[in-house]
């Protein structure tokens, strides 16, 4: 059976990463993500996991040694935050191309200066472009499930790709939440052992990572552009699998009351259950207001995103990244541009709000959809805003 | 033979572009952006190999005299034969054209 406990949401990914079974773990601590590898590490030395836990000797160490893992056909884990994510940037492209499965849990944090511990989407934004699946958790129920979807559909040889598995810093990875964690025999079924399509093995002796002349690297990375966008179908139907196994249901899109609704928020990560309290309240004072909340971030769900719309007549999305200088917040951007002269396509107005670990209040969201009727009645061509700046 | 066929479309590109076939750069022309190309005067050369030796392409092979030549389908143009023949024999001279 499995068991319902009150546990830390980091500790219980590394409850789930042993549950998957990992073999590798490179790994290097950076706050707030340090508990997730600190557990791992400790399971590794009692004896509870069979897997090599590798402590390199920084970031760039660890997606190397990742890299190498994975290619040498293991299950391998990793997990970072923010500059240590950044600082495997030149890392992260490789495995990717090279279609090298593996997992890795981002904490979401700020990017210094100055210098912030604290939760928003800046340093996953930085890599949005790594082509690596990525998909961002609401709770911390969710952090585990998606954490053991990553490995099963990384692996699929139809995919096999890298997964990100994006956790706002601190708002999941450091409370305390009821976490449902599933049974070893569970997890077993659903994910099978890890053979992937090819390995670096002295037997059979094959080249990885060659160089790609002019003639040969556009059609390498279209050949990745093309596999990211196929692994769609396979990432729906392991969330199916995982829904006949575990009986909780995953979309790419999830919508809140968005029946007959006029305006809709647009949210990514933990901060979609506040805003769902925001629409419940907004809702009892009559307002038509939904919530859709994406889950699943690369391979974008365009498809799913363009149904979920609806009628609404005005999108509100909330960034938590602030790219300076940039025509508006990156989820806006990609929901922009996802619509742009599509007929009847609603009225797009990006807002930033919640930079560095600053909460977004159900007053915020309020604000926010106040904001987005306001404009709406101006037809103004576009509207971005940073939400809540102190002036003086 | 080399021959200039590594041209693929992304369908039939190989997967991750890993190399399946081990040692497969002998079936392409990889020395064709040298810009220089080893000459070896016969007056002087001894036969030794060393350029045999250092060749980091395996370019050169020895011919039915016994000489060392480079097969220029594979011959970068480095230069590290002309630098390691013990007899000087070995010339670097540009590429025309």
């Amino acid at each position: 059976m499995s068991k319902r406990v009150g546990i830390e949401v980091s500790i219980a990914i590394a409850e789930a990463v042993g549950l998957a079974r990992a073999e590798v773990i490179p790994a290097y601590p950076i706050t707030p993500q340090t508990h997730i590898v600190e557990h791992l590490s400790e399971m590794v030395a009692n004896g509870e996991l069979d897997a090599e836990f590798i402590p390199v000797e920084s970031e760039h160490a660890a997606m190397s040694c990742c890299c190498g893992s994975s290619a040498a056909g293991a299950r391998t884990f990793t997990s970072s935050s923010a500059q240590g994510l950044s600082l495997m940037s030149e890392i992260l492209y490789i495995p990717s191309t090279m279609r090298l499965p593996m997992v890795m849990v981002v904490a979401n944090r700020a990017m210094s200066a100055p210098i912030s511990i604290w939760n928003d989407h800046q340093d996953i934004m930085v890599q949005r472009d790594i082509g690596w699946i990525q998909t961002f958790a609401e709770n911390g129920q969710e952090a585990v499930d998606l954490t053991l979807h990553a490995f099963r559909v990384a692996e699929d040889r139809n995919v096999s790709l890298p997964f990100i598995v994006n956790i706002d810093g601190f708002t999941l990875s450091h409370v305390i939440e009821p976490i449902e964690l599933p049974d070893q025999e569970d997890v077993d079924k659903f994910l099978p052992p890890f053979k992937p399509r090819y390995k670096l093995d002295p037997r059979r002796p094959i080249t990885m990572g060659p160089v790609g002349i002019p003639e040969v690297y556009t059609e390498a990375k279209v050949a990745h552009d093309m596999a990211m966008r196929k692994a769609k179908r396979y990432i729906l139907k392991a969330w199916d699998e995982f829904a006949e196994i575990f009986g909780r249901k995953y979309n790419p899109v999830e919508s809140y009351r968005t029946e007959d609704a006029e305006i809709l928020l647009v949210t990514m990560g933990s901060i979609s259950e506040t805003a769902m309290t925001a629409v419940d309240a907004m809702r009892d004072d009559g307002q038509k207001v939904g919530l859709l909340r994406i889950r699943l971030w690369r391979p974008f769900p365009s498809q799913e995103f363009r149904k979920a719309i609806g009628k609404a007549k005005v999108l509100a999305v909330v960034d938590r990244c602030l790219p300076p200088g940039a025509v508006c917040g990156p989820v806006g951007a990609e929901i922009r541009s996802l619509l742009y002269k599509i007929p009847g396509a609603p009225k797009i107005f990006s807002f930033v709000a919640g930079l560095g670990g600053r909460d977004v209040t159900v007053a915020r969201f309020k604000e926010i959809v106040d904001k987005a009727r306001q404009f709406a009645k101006k037809r103004p061509r576009e509207l971005y805003e940073v939400i809540g700046v102190r002036e003086k | 033979m080399a021959n200039s066929d590594a041209i693929v479309g992304w369908k039939t590109i190989t997967f991750g572009c890993h190399i399946l076939e081990p040692g497969n750069a002998a079936n392409f022309r990889t020395g064709d952006w040298r810009s220089q190309r080893p000459v070896t005067d016969k007056e002087k050369c001894i036969k030794c190999g060393m350029c045999w030796v250092y060749c980091p392409d395996m370019a050169y092979s020895q011919d039915e005299e016994g000489y060392f030549v480079a097969n220029m389908e594979y011959c970068k143009g480095c230069g590290i034969c002309a630098h390691e023949c013990p007899k000087d024999a070995i010339t670097m001279v540009p590429e025309e054209g």
